[in-house]
């Protein structure tokens, strides 16, 4: 494998492209659409190892199936791709197997509310130290645009023709009734609140849950009368309100929007630290015998 | 051998053992410290001594919100380093199966026990019934090769969750080991061997690969992740398995297909070297037969599992009775052991194939024996051969 050419220290303009990304193969490149928000979370997460000068056998990426199964095309450190829905459980295998590492769960709202919510609600639960971050782009992308139980009422996918007629999810509310300990929403036009609470989460004891808003330009806004990726980007843009403004405001008006913002801060202890307590309790006192 | 520290503390005596017991005992005499399971009757011994013994040991003991998250956590674990295994029961089994055919593609090495009970459906529990011995091989998406035990004692059970463990290291892949809820809820002696034995037959977790030389690592660019075909020598090089907290695991491991350099490929070419090397990798290496009174037998018994048990018994009868009988016995259920088998045809005519199920290795047999040799089956739903209905059955086809 030819190695990159080294890098500057940090780059002058924040968006600037070249310096984060393609740092496992000589060309850099993913393989999104046009207008995919995958590419810049990829990119935000390569900055935060970057940036921080993060130890990358700490934190291997655990990576689920959809669009983003090819982001470790860019994405610093080790990455295992598991099977649809399973990338919890498999996190959950390593981190208590070896409680040193913190895996970076990376799903999307398909494999994190469909297939795999059992995982999802359980790990929150548990409260194990892994980091989840659900990218959430309201559709079945891989596949070709399909219906997903994040994909808001009334709009149309290629499974829900005439529009959805069921309830959206809010995988937020989820996390916080099943008592996930760090809780935030972001969407892709807050890269730096996203980045911030990725550095939080990455030094959390305990389970954090990071929903990230993407766009689909290719099925979800081509579907919806929103041609331009721009188009998708806005109305996302248009639907988020800050979780402080939020105070007063009735159910009904907030329904379909996205209330972004950090919900839940609390530390609770951590299953494999409690694990590794209980192994040298039990020593000590084998000892004592 | 490079030493390292053997942890297992049961002193070297003769214990009572219930099966599931014995078997937890095996894995953890074989350096298994890690399980994940999900409670199904009639396995639930397995996880319950396991929650107990692990944490002693050092191990982690983690019950799972199902079959699907226990198996992929020991995916996750034995990746992280560590030996581990989980069991299970039918129902169970096929909900994994999903993940049997990922981790068998990825070359994970991890142990899978299936206690078996009847089926179909949710069936009857503790009743014994071999219903998994196809799935075990066949019930995942792709084809992928499989090593599986079938113990017939609890002893046996010990033993050969030993050897499970050794050969998952050994050729990277998941093993199953299958009991059934009679075996598995039989109290037996079981001797533990002396802890200095035992650490000898150990495989240990290897970490690192190294040089010819044994000291120097092998650099990231020359270290293959999956099993590779050497074209020279017509060989297939197995190597020792990426641990997720150092150096030596790949930068994308994916679980669509590869190229043993762990790259993603989509292309045709790919596939069929991938496939070809997963299903040539074992060879007849792992296949474990057994045979009793065969020097001289005119009818064998082919059987695997604890209807070996009433098979021998009957043969023993039979050969005071005069009757030239003898028994084969399939260690390993998988790989099929057709050669073995093919050249037992050569010597006896006559093959009784007794299963606990209505003849799932029966139509392997009969795809093994060459023409001529005729092979019946007895198939007993939900119960063990009685050895003097096999005796019977012995004289019926002598006559």
């Amino acid at each position: 494998m030819q190695s990159l050419p080294p890098l500057p220290e940090r780059p002058l303009h924040p968006y600037e492209l070249v310096p984060y990304t393609g740092r496992k193969f000589a060309q850099a490149f993913h393989i999104f659409c046009r207008g995919c928000g995958y590419g810049a979370i990829g990119q935000l997460l390569c900055r935060i190892f970057k940036d921080d000068k993060l130890d990358e056998t700490l934190y291997p990426f655990i990576v689920g199936v959809g669009c983003y199964s090819a982001l470790p095309l860019v994405l610093p450190g080790r990455a295992l791709m598991t099977p649809h829905g399973r990338t919890l459980a498999v996190a959950t295998g390593i981190k208590l197997a070896n409680p040193k590492l913190t895996p970076i769960c990376i799903a999307g709202d398909g494999d994190n509310l469909a297939i795999g919510t059992n995982h999802f609600v359980q790990s929150c639960r548990r409260n194990i130290g892994i980091v989840l971050i659900m990218l959430h782009n309201n559709i079945y992308g891989m596949t070709g645009g399909q219906v997903a139980p994040t994909t808001p009422m009334g709009m149309r996918a290629s499974t829900a023709t005439y529009g959805y007629l069921e309830d959206e999810f809010d995988p937020v509310a989820l996390a916080l009734t099943a008592g996930a300990t760090y809780v935030a929403r972001w969407t892709t036009a807050h890269p730096r609140q996203f980045m911030k609470s990725v550095r939080k989460a990455l030094q959390w004891k305990g389970f954090s849950f990071i929903d990230m808003v993407s766009q689909c330009p290719t099925y979800f806004g081509r579907n919806n009368d929103m041609s331009e990726p721009i188009d998708v980007f806005n109305w996302i843009k248009g639907n988020t309100i800050p979780l402080e403004k939020t105070k007063g405001m009735s159910e009904e008006e907030l329904k379909g929007k996205f209330v972004v913002g950090e919900f839940r801060e609390s530390p609770r202890k951590e299953l494999s630290e409690k694990y590794i307590e209980l192994i040298e309790q039990l020593r000590s006192r084998s000892k004592r015998k | 051998m490079a030493d390292y520290i053997y942890d297992y503390d049961m002193p070297s005596k003769p214990y009572v053992w219930m099966g599931n017991e014995a078997l937890v005992e095996g894995a953890l005499a074989a350096g298994c410290r890690f399980f994940a399971g999900y409670p199904i009757t009639p396995q639930n011994e397995v996880p319950e001594r396991m929650s107990e013994r692990l944490p002693k040991l050092g191990g982690r003991f983690i019950q799972m919100e199902d079959e699907m998250a226990s198996i992929s956590a020991i995916v996750g674990a034995s990746f992280a380093g560590l030996k581990a295994m989980t069991s299970t029961s039918g129902p169970g089994f096929s909900l994994m199966q999903e993940v049997m055919s990922w981790a068998s593609s990825i070359e994970v090495p991890m142990v899978v026990a299936d206690v078996q009970r009847t089926g179909p459906g949710a069936g009857i529990v503790n009743l014994p019934h071999h219903s998994d011995i196809i799935q075990a091989h066949y019930g995942g998406n792709g084809e992928y090769p499989v090593i599986a035990y079938a113990p017939s004692s609890c002893q046996e059970l010990f033993d050969y969750t030993i050897d499970a463990f050794n050969d998952a290291e050994l050729y990277r892949l998941p093993v199953v080991i299958f009991s059934d809820s009679l075996l598995g809820h039989i109290h037996e002696k079981v001797v533990v061997p002396p802890l200095e034995a035992l650490k000898q037959r150990v495989i240990p977790r290897k970490l690192v690969t190294y040089e010819e030389d044994g000291k120097t690592p092998l650099p990231r660019n020359k270290y293959y992740t999956f099993t590779s075909f050497d074209r020279k020598t017509n060989t297939y090089k197995i190597t020792i398995p990426p641990n997720i907290a150092t150096d030596y695991f790949p930068e994308w491991l994916p679980a669509v297909t590869h190229s043993p350099q762990s790259i993603a490929s989509e292309y045709q070419e790919s596939a069929e070297l991938e496939v070809y090397t997963l299903n040539n990798k074992l060879g007849d290496k792992v296949v474990k037969v057994q045979e009793y009174f065969m020097e001289d037998a005119d009818v064998a018994i082919v059987c695997y599992g604890l209807p070996f048990r009433s098979a021998l018994r009957a043969v023993k009868l039979a050969r005071e009775e005069g009757i030239k009988a003898g028994v084969f016995r399939l260690v390993t259920v998988w790989p099929f052991a057709r050669k073995a088998i093919r050249e037992l045809s050569q010597k006896v005519k006559k093959l009784l194939v007794p299963e606990i199920n209505m003849g799932q290795i029966l139509i392997w047999v009969e795809a093994a024996v060459e023409d001529g040799t005729t092979v019946e089956g007895i198939p007993a739903i939900s119960r063990l051969h009685e050895p003097k209905e096999l005796l019977d059955k012995l004289k019926e086809v002598v006559h």
